[in-house]
């Protein structure tokens, strides 16, 4: 095979379309909104409720699909009951029915091919698909061992996939989520107080008193439970702290906004520890019962005065010590945030453990209003035979990072490039649920990794960017249409919920669950398949859980009571950390011994150069990853992304409101479509920003292709945790081009 | 009964939910909507307000779309909430142009559409699809002649404003502020 074999493949599939007719949701409907009632009255008697809970994005929600015996979904409510969502879907989960109904879904099973020296995809059988995808497994496995097999994935198909590849014999298994997103959090607070923040985080912001989050837009990312408890937050008086170069909406929500210089957020981090311990305003008897290492940190922060930071940071030494007094104040019933995206300079881990270090000090952890402990419900494997123990994995992989607790995507895509030196050589991807082109920066060395692969497949809905890329693509259907693993997740009480088909899968798509089984079956697996098809493990799964697949249907998501422990610390017991010490780790002996800070520092950041502004990117409420811009409800409320320019910067580069430009960032990579520009006093001059997840390459995504531009493909620039692996991708510069640089290429 | 909405703009994010639920709701065709977020942003970095709210037919007591409307298909129900019945609609525009909020569009279908404050949900005893999905709940929704009723309370001890007072149309969407 030739390395254009990769080439991305941007036209049509042959036969592509006309597979199925694309059904109108709502043709059924009259054309008179009066009638439109009178018949929904009708209509909606015979209306189908069935439970689902949201995969939009991953915080899970649960709802009831609204369908007619049509197949038309007509509508999706949250589930009163649920703890996620308290019976209120956000934009994406209310727009979910989009996914449904959208007419550029994947159709057909595809497969790679050249047709007269072009590449291109045909439509293939089932049959002829999974047969190809399992015949290069096992050719695969047999020449390279199945840790040769890499699988990235997101979400629920990922889970089925797992149980795939570990009957395979493989762990070499990674996911955005954690290397690109919330890993530095994980292992700094794992590093502090024992315990991962995890999913959703046990915030208990409804209750608290102070809010601080440091560059965490609430609102912006619709991370359900805790939009809504940021509001019971702001009904109830609490002071909001927000540290943000850009104007968030969070922010105009703060008491206190600190427009932070970017790149300087440890400083402040440290400040406001001085503060309040040469104040005396931390929790002293909580410090004395459950810190560890207080006295050399004390020691460590003295020389860190506001006055100190104020030099680093812009902000004046008078509002550090009025937000840590505030802090003070309402210990402990404080949270300072952990944040969710959080790999953005490379020291990541390092601010997360400043930030864990702040709840220490404000006895925070363990308490009403700070973060309670969490609860949940262990649901339990479908019996199987014990997995096969790999020889390596993503532990291996990853090994130069001491401090990995999951899979690091970027040393998995290391290893899938060809080099002499590499210990472990992967020869296939599996990716499911993830638009890898999008979620993993420094694009060069993704597209190299993918060009050296033996074989490609790719799992999913939609034609995302990353499908180009595959040899043979697998249509899943949605979440509406399948039923699948009954959900469980922290909270402040253990809870459980289904996800049952609401409707028949769309044209020739299936369930994940079902693909990863005939996958399996045809590699010899059956062991692990010991079922006829998924419902039987649900059926099964939820007898064990005490509960039956009609009480299900009923209720949706079935609460259980607290058995673990209450959900703060009484007065009177001594509680044991996770730590090697058994305590808050302020100092780390951990960090130390492999030779790393055991005390968070600051070390400065480099700035962008003249001409250059620092791109920073976040989020809508109304898309998530880059997976949502071609749903049609969601592509409504917002088609394409702004570049946000501050009017000094805007004045000096004669940019006004709507115009299109184009960047180009540091290492001379240029956007592949434009932008508009929106100029606003919200973001620094120092800095632009826009939303993540636009600028789609693919052009079967007929809504999305060149709407914006796609940040992660400016951000060629990545700064490693050296603890952890996180790729972080706050560092990178880009200049503004008002003149279409891609002209001359298509004259 | 007179029917009124509340909407609190310091607790709204903006994040369009309101809008999408009216959609899938209501039958509201893509590409356009009966609700609306607006953002309106004031002051210099880094001393600067954001206000954002959810938009809508106001309900006018003095409803200057049903005065203008020639087929009496604009019309006020006795609870204040203003319909257009679709088949007396001749789709002429004249209260799209006479709405000071600009809350009117024409349907692809020809007739002219908006909020309803979702009435066919109100006869069942549930509230408006956009107060009852709203994630920070920022929507109120109430009886004004009741004064025991949540929004009779929130304008009795909160600061409000309407829209465009002085047209002079009397709204019944009121933004705490």
């Amino acid at each position: 095979m030739t390395t254009s074999r990769r080439k991305f493949i941007k036209i049509s599939a042959l036969g592509l379309g006309g597979v199925a007719a694309t059904t109108s949701t709502f043709s059924m409907f009259g054309s008179s909104s009066y009638l439109n009632e009178l018949v929904k009255e009708n209509v909606s008697k015979k209306l189908k409720i069935t439970p689902t809970y949201c995969e939009v994005c991953f915080w899970k929600c649960a709802g009831w699909t609204y369908s007619d015996e049509d197949g038309n979904i007509q509508k999706i409510i949250g589930n009163e009951t649920d703890s996620h969502c308290n019976g209120r879907l956000c934009p994406r989960g209310t727009g979910g029915v989009g996914m449904y109904t959208d007419e550029d879904r994947l159709k057909t099973p595809l497969i790679r091919t050249t047709i007269n020296g072009e590449e291109t995809f045909r439509e293939a059988s089932w049959d002829e698909a999974l047969d190809l995808v399992a015949s290069k497994f096992k050719d695969i496995k047999e020449k390279h061992g199945a840790e040769s097999l890499g699988l990235l994935k997101h979400g629920c198909p990922g889970w089925h996939f797992e149980h795939l590849y570990k009957s395979l014999g493989s762990d070499t298994i990674a996911e955005p989520a954690y290397a690109q997103c919330r890993g530095p959090r994980e292992t700094g607070f794992g590093l502090t107080f024992g315990s991962w923040v995890g999913s959703p985080e046990p915030t208990d912001i409804r209750d608290t008193k102070c809010l601080v989050l440091i560059g965490s837009h609430i609102g912006e990312n619709m991370h359900n439970s805790q939009v809504q408890e940021m509001s019971d937050a702001i009904d109830n008086g609490a002071t909001i702290i927000t540290v943000d170069p850009r104007f968030s909406t969070a922010a105009s929500k703060s008491k206190h906004w600190l427009a932070i210089k970017p790149a300087t957020d440890i400083a402040l981090l440290l400040s406001w520890m001085n503060v309040l311990i040469e104040e005396e305003l931390y929790d002293k008897e909580y410090v004395e019962k459950y810190g560890f290492g207080f006295n050399e940190l004390k020691e460590y922060v003295r020389e860190f005065t506001p006055e100190w930071a104020y030099g680093i940071t812009t902000i004046k030494p008078e509002e550090i010590r009025k937000t840590a007094r505030a802090m003070g104040n309402a210990a402990p019933s404080v949270i300072v945030h952990p944040g969710r995206h959080v790999v953005w300079y490379g020291d990541d881990t390092q601010r997360e453990r400043a930030i864990a270090i702040l709840n220490g000090l404000l006895g925070s952890w363990g308490r009403r209003g700070g973060f309670y402990f969490k609860e949940k419900i262990n649901v339990p494997n479908f019996p199987h035979p014990e997995y096969p123990e790999p020889k390596w994995g993503w532990k291996e992989i990853g090994e130069k990072y001491p401090l990995a607790q999951m899979g690091v995507t970027n040393e998995i895509i290391n290893a899938s490039i060809p080099n002499k030196n590499n210990k472990y050589s992967i020869k296939a991807w599996m990716v499911t649920g993830t638009n890898l082109i999008k979620s993993i920066p420094d694009t060069k060395q993704l597209k190299e990794a993918m060009d050296a692969l033996e074989f490609m497949v790719v799992i999913d809905t939609m034609p995302t960017d990353i499908t180009g890329y595959a040899d043979v693509i697998l249509p899943e259907c949605t979440y509406l249409e399948r039923s699948d693993i009954v959900r469980s997740a922290t909270n402040r009480h253990p809870s459980i919920a289904v996800r049952f088909a609401a409707v028949k899968p769309k044209y020739q798509s299936k369930p994940g669950a079902w693909i990863a089984k005939e996958i399996g079956m045809r590699l010899g697996l059956e062991d692990y398949y010991q079922y006829k098809d998924f419902d039987e493990v649900i059926d099964w799964q939820l007898k064990e859980l005490g509960t039956s697949r009609e009480e299900m249907e009923k209720i949706g998501v079935k609460n259980y009571p607290r058995t673990s422990r209450p959900m703060y610390l009484n007065e009177d017991e001594t509680y044991e950390f996770g730590t090697a010490s058994g305590k808050i780790e302020f100092y780390s002996h951990e960090l130390k011994n492999l030779g790393f800070d055991p005390m968070p520092t600051y070390t400065p950041h480099p700035e962008p150069p003249q001409g250059f502004y620092r791109l920073n990117y976040g989020r809508s409420p109304m898309h998530t990853f880059s997976r949502t811009a071609n749903n049609p409800n969601l592509n409504d409320l917002k088609s394409e992304n702004n570049l946000w320019v501050n009017p000094k910067t805007a004045r000096i580069l004669g940019l006004k409101t709507n115009q299109e430009v184009w960047l180009k960032n540091q290492d001379d990579i240029i956007s592949n479509f434009s932008i508009k520009v929106r100029v606003t006093e919200r973001v620094r001059w120092d800095s632009v920003y826009m939303v993540h997840g636009f600028g789609h390459d693919n052009k079967k995504l007929t809504r999305a292709f060149g709407k914006g531009i796609d940040d992660t493909k400016m951000i060629s620039k990545i700064f490693v945790d050296p603890i952890m692996g996180g790729t972080g991708m706050r560092g990178n510069f880009v200049s503004i081009l008002t003149e279409n640089p891609h002209k001359t290429v298509e004259l | 009964m007179r029917y009124a909405m509340v909407i609190d703009t310091l607790k709204c994010v903006g994040c369009s939910d309101c809008v999408v639920a009216c959609q899938t709701e209501n039958n509201v065709p893509i590409g356009y909507c009966r609700d609306w977020i607006t953002e309106t942003v004031s002051g210099a970095y880094p001393t600067i307000e954001l206000e954002l709210k959810s938009e809508r037919c106001n309900h006018c007591e003095n409803a200057p779309c049903v005065r203008c409307c020639p087929t009496g298909a604009s019309h006020q129900l006795d609870n204040g909430i203003v319909l257009v019945t679709a088949d007396e609609c001749i789709g002429c525009g004249a209260c799209i142009e006479s709405c000071p909020y600009d809350a009117r569009y024409q349907h692809p279908d020809g007739y002219v559409d908006k909020c309803t404050f979702c009435h066919h949900r109100l006869e069942k005893g549930q509230l408006p699809a956009c107060v009852s999905v709203c994630p920070t709940k920022c929507m109120y929704f109430g009886d004004l002649d009741n004064p025991n009723s949540e929004v009779s309370k929130l304008l009795k001890n909160r600061k409000w404003k309407t829209l465009a007072p002085e047209a002079g149309t009397k709204p019944k969407v009121y933004y705490l502020i």
